[in-house]
């Protein structure tokens, strides 16, 4: 198995395809820290599948007999100042985060794509215009233009993701640019060119994925700033309306309680930590493997 | 021949100046475009929460046109603008008080918090970025990269309240939330604006020294995010230098360890000036988070305060002013990357 996926001269594409693809997962899974950020992410997408037989109370059940009760046996985390278990409102929290972070990952990867390799490839005064508008966008502070965007459209997870994409997208746009041009000269461009392509195939079939994979890596080291911003609008109150479980509108429930019962709020934060540092490791593990310039 | 030279040379200047400075206003006027429309399309009616609901038409018809609702949107955007322009932002619905002047109170204990957060975040972040670069792999390497990663990967709000329970309820080392005391806000001499500095023009000891202990742990944390951005940049800029040929020279001409690294850290100046220049940039607005759990009045808490009472002139002129000081800062750090590093100037954009 092992040979047929290294051999010199593969038989088929697929093959050849399968070998390269083995090749960077080992390179992948030789990293350690890469392998623990593969295993936090991982674990976020199985307590968000697996919810409701993780947690062990109902994250939205109220007792306010049971309030602020620390860390035990029958509440692995404690309860929250409503008497809500706070391990299942982390594990519910979970869907949340990923939410936020797969419909910006969504909205802002293709995007940013479309319009990098558009005024990459096309160049000219399309190229001008869309680099101008790119570069107002990416001078703009993105949290304060998250927060005036929330305070438009009613806080809501919706109005958090807009709010997330709208400031996020242009990094993507000028990537996928740089990257575009320098594809754009080549030899293989310019005889797909020859042969009578349009320039939509060349776009979508040739420039396209030769972008993706700088693209993806960026995405996964943004989705640590994404669960950030997503935490710290939650936070402030513009995230998710109560009672959802959101982590950081649960660091804020916390506040208030700081000085008797810590872990109200130092727990949604310790996932927030851990989760954001996951995707941390796991976009540089995946930068040293696809990176040409480090490979 | 030189003289040809020159003149040309000083004509590609200008134009790159000029073009330069023309990406500046038209990033500004695009920035004035998002608030304006943001403020026009916001779900609460300006006139109201002037004239109150139970005005009759007449009073509510008079500043519907007072307020140039009445005109196309364009002449709308165009007074916004030339307000704008005289740092008129209207009025606080809030305080009552004309925006320009909250703003003017609010904005130095951001500076504040900024200056402290990039002092430690450049003092610690490049001596450690470079340190860790040259002994790249080893234990000290790894820690210092440990140490960032949690830094860029910790929400600072969190860490704030953590820092609190810690540092101010269990240990008493610092003074809680606030920028001085209370009983020290009606006896302060205002001045500048800037605590540290009206403290010692009016040699007030006690508050200076209040202040500072006011200032550790935001000022630390905000300095902590800041070094974590800086050690992962400088190291990797170094580590890029480190490769090059011109330091094998070096070593093998027999230089000292330490003139090696001199000599890679002055090819590294002119992007680390960038990157300092943006660390400010984002400490500006990572503040927002920061003054909210540390009751620190400064732009971030006005801009949160004011979106929660629906005061839409404060919001959007905090972000405005946020947004042109990120804008400015951004072409700073790229004139100060020209400045210099000689190998950027000819690469036109």
């Amino acid at each position: 198995m092992k040979s047929w996926l290294l051999a010199d001269s593969p038989a088929s594409r697929l093959q050849a395809n399968l070998g390269q693809l083995y090749l960077l997962l080992r390179g992948f899974f030789r990293s350690p820290l890469a392998v623990i950020g593969f295993g936090i992410v991982c674990a976020l997408l199985l307590c968000a599948a697996f919810a409701p037989w993780l947690a062990t109370h109902d994250p939205y059940q109220q007792a306010l007999t049971h309030r602020l009760l620390p860390p035990g046996a029958e509440h692995w985390f404690g309860t929250d100042h409503l008497g809500r278990d706070i391990w299942s409102r982390v594990i519910y929290g979970s869907r949340m985060t990923l939410l936020i972070i797969v419909m910006v990952a969504a909205i802002v990867g293709p995007l940013g794509l479309a319009i990098g390799i558009v005024a990459g490839y096309v160049g000219g005064w399309v190229d001008r215009v869309l680099m101008r508008i790119t570069d107002i966008f990416l001078a703009f502070p993105r949290l304060v233009l998250a927060l005036a965007f929330t305070s438009v459209l009613q806080p809501s997870v919706e109005s958090a993701i807009i709010a997330i994409a709208v400031t996020s997208w242009p990094a993507y746009a000028r990537l996928a640019r740089a990257e575009t041009l320098m594809y754009r000269g080549s030899d293989f461009i310019q005889a797909i060119e020859l042969q009578g392509a349009s320039r939509l195939r060349v776009l979508a079939g040739h420039i396209t994925p030769l972008c993706l994979s700088s693209v993806i890596v960026r995405l996964t080291l943004d989705m640590a700033g994404v669960i950030l911003i997503a935490a710290g609008l939650g936070f402030l109150g513009l995230g998710a309306p109560p009672p959802q479980a959101e982590w950081g509108a649960m660091i804020a429930d916390g506040r208030n309680y700081l000085i008797d019962s810590w872990w109200v709020a130092t727990i949604p934060g310790l996932a927030i930590c851990i989760v954001s540092l996951g995707f941390n490791i796991l976009g540089d593990g995946m930068r040293d493997v696809l990176d040409p310039k480090t490979r | 021949m030189t003289q040809w030279f020159n003149r040309r040379s000083l004509g590609a200047g200008i134009k790159a100046c000029a073009l330069q400075v023309s990406m500046f206003v038209i990033t500004i006027l695009g920035l004035l475009l998002v608030t304006f429309v943001i403020g026009r399309v916001v779900p609460v009616d300006p006139v109201l929460v002037i004239v109150g609901d139970r005005a009759t038409a007449e009073v509510y018809a008079r500043v519907h046109a007072e307020l140039g609702l009445d005109k196309p949107v364009y002449q709308q955007f165009l007074i916004y603008l030339y307000k704008v322009m005289q740092g008129d932002f209207g009025t606080s619905v809030l305080s009552s008080q004309s925006v320009a002047r909250d703003i003017a109170a609010f904005f130095p204990a951001t500076i504040e918090l900024a200056v402290t957060g990039t002092l430690i975040g450049v003092l610690l972040g490049v001596p450690l970025g470079v340190m860790s670069a040259v002994r790249k792999d080893s234990l000290l390497d790894q820690v210092v990269r440990v140490v960032a990663l949690v830094g860029y990967s910790i929400p600072i709000f969190w860490l704030g309240l953590v820092g609190l329970l810690v540092f101010y309820v269990k240990l008493d080392w610092v003074a809680g939330v606030g920028r001085i005391d209370a009983v020290y806000e009606y006896i302060i001499e205002r001045e500048t604006g800037f605590v540290l500095l009206d403290a010692m023009l009016h040699g007030q000891w006690d508050i200076f020294r209040n202040f500072l202990s006011h200032l550790a742990l935001p000022g630390a944390l905000l300095g902590y995010m800041s070094m974590a951005y800086i050690i992962r940049m400088t190291r990797s800029f170094m580590l890029e230098q480190l490769v090059q040929e011109y330091v094998v020279t070096a070593r093998v001409k027999g230089l000292s360890e330490w003139r090696i690294v001199m000599h890679a850290f002055r090819n590294v100046l002119a992007q680390l000036i960038t990157v300092i220049a943006l660390s400010f940039a984002y400490l500006l607005e990572g503040a927002v988070l920061t003054e909210t759990v540390f009751a620190w009045p400064g732009l971030g808490l006005y801009i949160t305060n004011s979106l929660f009472a629906a005061d839409m002139n404060a919001v959007l002129a905090g972000t405005t002013v946020i947004g042109v000081c990120f804008v400015l800062l951004n072409a700073l750090a790229d004139a100060l990357g020209r400045f210099f590093d000689p190998r950027t100037r000819s690469v036109r954009t």
